[in-house]
């Protein structure tokens, strides 16, 4: 029995329902928000640990033998993705304690927080395609209830085309399983690996590859379907933002970098040009759209597509130098992102706005907070010494070594192109001098219309802002011990051997030879 | 059997698409009903139909004699059915909400979060 495999799926569902419990009491419901998360980052630490240990730690669900069951899996990659959900679960509780007005507590914010990182969570953690799929779902509607909670305009609209176009990947998604289980008649991801490696219809395979790649495509945001993030993610409340813009791509990029380097690795020479040049325009189209933006979170917005490029093309090389960037991008944008969004939050309390022409004076104001913002917004921009800096080094390396110099020509470009927009970030907010016509008062502009949330609480809202920042600086600095780790994950993911073994058994699980013979024995 | 499946299918994909494509926020959540249902269809017969021989295991033995059902595809339809019963419940809700914050049936009349 490995219970750290199950429990960072089952904690974050016990805390949704224990806070489901205590609907009316709010005290409650954040204090099991803190502490829920926290017990998720120990056994995320914990997970880590013992994946570290014995490379693949698996269990069983109700003791069904592997193809048959659903196996829970953690391997090295969903290791670190979740000890990253359990960081970025425990930073939103604390900030949303001081950001999240009474009028959203008091409709099912924490609940819906708990039952979306669960979703999160299990979707890291599954070796079932299907159980994959019902994971989405749990995360997808979840993060509908967060998205529109508050009932604003702006977030109808956000939710109507956010709704929509995930409805249609999950459908795609659906549709894929359907006529792989036709295939194949297994639902096991290392049991489809190794009979899909044998299926008669090669053309058929490559048809299942790219529905994936959409289906997934369109969950991580990348070109050409990534037109609902730029239109929704800048409507919910920001701590929600925060939440979608750390987590919700990268779970559909996981799950690019999972069936594509196990269930779909045979296909690569069809898909890899695919994949090479949707990174590459990934990165182009966010960034150039972040660069006409003059709103804090649309810029952040575009640039979560933007870096989403840069992971699909860490996986596009597919060598486990480029795997092993790419997952490093995944860890430093997942930590350097949700701190900008979480920062833009704070701006607006202060100045009312969420608007660059109208804001101003910060650097001024508040040294520490500029610290912060300096340290991750020049860190997705790649500056050395920073986080970025080395994911970014990495793959461009990677790039060079596999020969790709025009898509590494273009990701170095748009790493300039980043930097231009955080300067332009930089330049409105925190250097210029407050404009005249800015007279927000503090108070009347308390995100949550509740005039109960007072400024004193602010300090809930710094706390993870300097603990994530100070991540970005630690990445930065620790990047060679990290990437022992990352590189770890690239060997495993480049030898999905490994990973069949660890659910299938050595011998390759049960065979029609096995329930024959059981029958055979058993007839009188 | 599976023939007329697959054309009835591939109707059902094909009428989801157009009404999804359409401007009315109506059509497109029955666009989306239409999309869940013609997805579940192709799990059904995808797997591969069997008639008159359900998957049950005769006494003494471990495993069943000769071809019958899988049961599987069964059960995601199952799945897939509730979840979609769910979500459709609350893409129902949306466009009603959105239709009164709105206050039009109408997709390009929401272009507001558009950039």
């Amino acid at each position: 029995m490995r219970p750290e495999v199950a429990l960072p799926v089952l904690l974050p569902l016990l805390s949704g329902a224990v806070s489901l419990l205590f609907w009316r009491s709010r005290p409650m419901q954040r204090f099991i928000a803190v502490a829920g998360n926290a017990a998720l980052l120990g056994v995320a630490l914990w997970l880590l640990v013992s994946v570290g240990r014995d490379d693949y730690v698996v269990i069983q669900m109700g003791g069904w033998q592997a193809p048959f069951g659903i196996t829970l899996i953690a391997d090295m990659l969903s290791a670190v993705m979740i000890l990253l959900t359990g960081i970025i679960g425990l930073s939103l509780a604390v900030y949303s304690l001081a950001s999240t007005g009474p009028g959203h507590e008091r409709f099912g914010y924490y609940p819906l927080m708990h039952m979306l990182l669960a979703g999160v969570s299990g979707a890291f953690l599954t070796g079932d395609i299907f159980n994959l799929y019902v994971w989405f779902e749990v995360m997808l509607v979840a993060s509908f209830a967060l998205l529109i909670l508050g009932g604003e305009k702006a977030q109808m609209e956000g939710a109507i085309k956010y709704v929509t176009l995930n409805l249609l990947a999950s459908v795609i998604f659906l549709t894929a399983i359907g006529l792989l289980y036709g295939m194949v008649g297994t639902l096991n991801m290392a049991d489809i690996a190794q009979r899909l490696a044998v299926a008669e219809h090669r053309g058929m395979v490559e048809v299942l590859a790219v529905m994936f790649m959409i289906a997934f495509g369109i969950k991580a945001a990348a070109f050409p379907l990534f037109f609902w993030l730029p239109a929704s993610y800048h409507t919910p409340p920001v701590a929600v933002s925060a939440l979608f813009a750390g987590l919700l791509t990268k779970v559909g990029v996981y799950s690019l970098f999972r069936v594509f380097t196990l269930i779909f690795d045979q296909t690569l020479g069809y898909t890899q040009d695919l994949l090479i040049w949707g990174a590459a325009l990934t990165m182009v189209t966010g960034v150039l759209g972040a660069a006409a933006q003059f709103e804090f979170r649309r810029i952040l917005s575009f640039h979560i597509v933007s870096q989403i490029g840069y992971m699909i093309l860490g996986l596009a090389l597919f060598t486990p130098l480029a795997i092993a960037g790419g997952i490093f991008a995944v860890m430093h944008n997942i930590v350097v992102k949700t701190n900008l969004f979480l920062i833009s939050g704070i701006t607006r309390r202060i100045q009312g706005t969420y608007e660059l022409k109208k804001m101003g004076g910060l650097y001024r104001e508040r040294p520490w907070l500029s610290v912060a913002f300096f340290l991750s917004a020049f860190s997705l921009a790649g500056i050395p010494p920073l986080s970025g800096f080395f994911a970014k080094f990495v793959i461009v390396r990677a790039g060079i070594e596999a020969g790709a110099y025009v898509v590494t020509g273009v990701a170095l470009a748009v790493g300039l192109m980043t930097l231009y927009s955080m300067v332009k970030i930089w330049n409105e907010v925190f250097w210029k001098s407050l404009p005249k016509d800015n007279l927000v008062p503090v108070e009347e502009t308390v995100v949550g219309d509740d005039s109960r949330m007072v400024p004193p609480s602010l300090w809930l809202m710094y706390l993870p802002v300097g603990v994530l920042a100070l991540f970005a600086l630690l990445i930065g600095i620790f990047a060679e011990p990290l990437m022992v780790i990352m590189n770890q994950v690239g060997d495993q993911l480049m030898n999905p051997q490994g990973y069949i073994e660890a659910v299938l058994g050595s011998d390759g699980g049960v065979d029609d030879a096995l329930v024959e013979a059981l029958n055979r024995e058993e007839t009188p | 059997m599976e023939p007329i499946m697959a054309v009835a299918i591939g109707i059902l994909y094909a009428a989801a698409i157009f009404l999804m494509l359409r401007r009315s926020i109506v059509k497109l959540v029955i666009g989306l009903i239409l999309l869940s249902n013609a997805a579940n269809l192709l799990i059904f017969t995808s797997a591969g139909m069997t008639r008159g021989a359900p998957p049950l295991i005769p006494a003494g033995l471990a495993a069943p004699l000769g071809p019958v059902a899988d049961p599987l595809p069964q059960a995601l339809v199952l799945t897939a059915i509730v979840i979609a019963f769910g979500v459709l419940a609350f893409a129902v809700v949306l466009i009603r909400r959105a239709y009164e914050i709105v206050k039009a049936d109408d997709l390009d009349k929401m272009k507001d979060t558009d950039t």
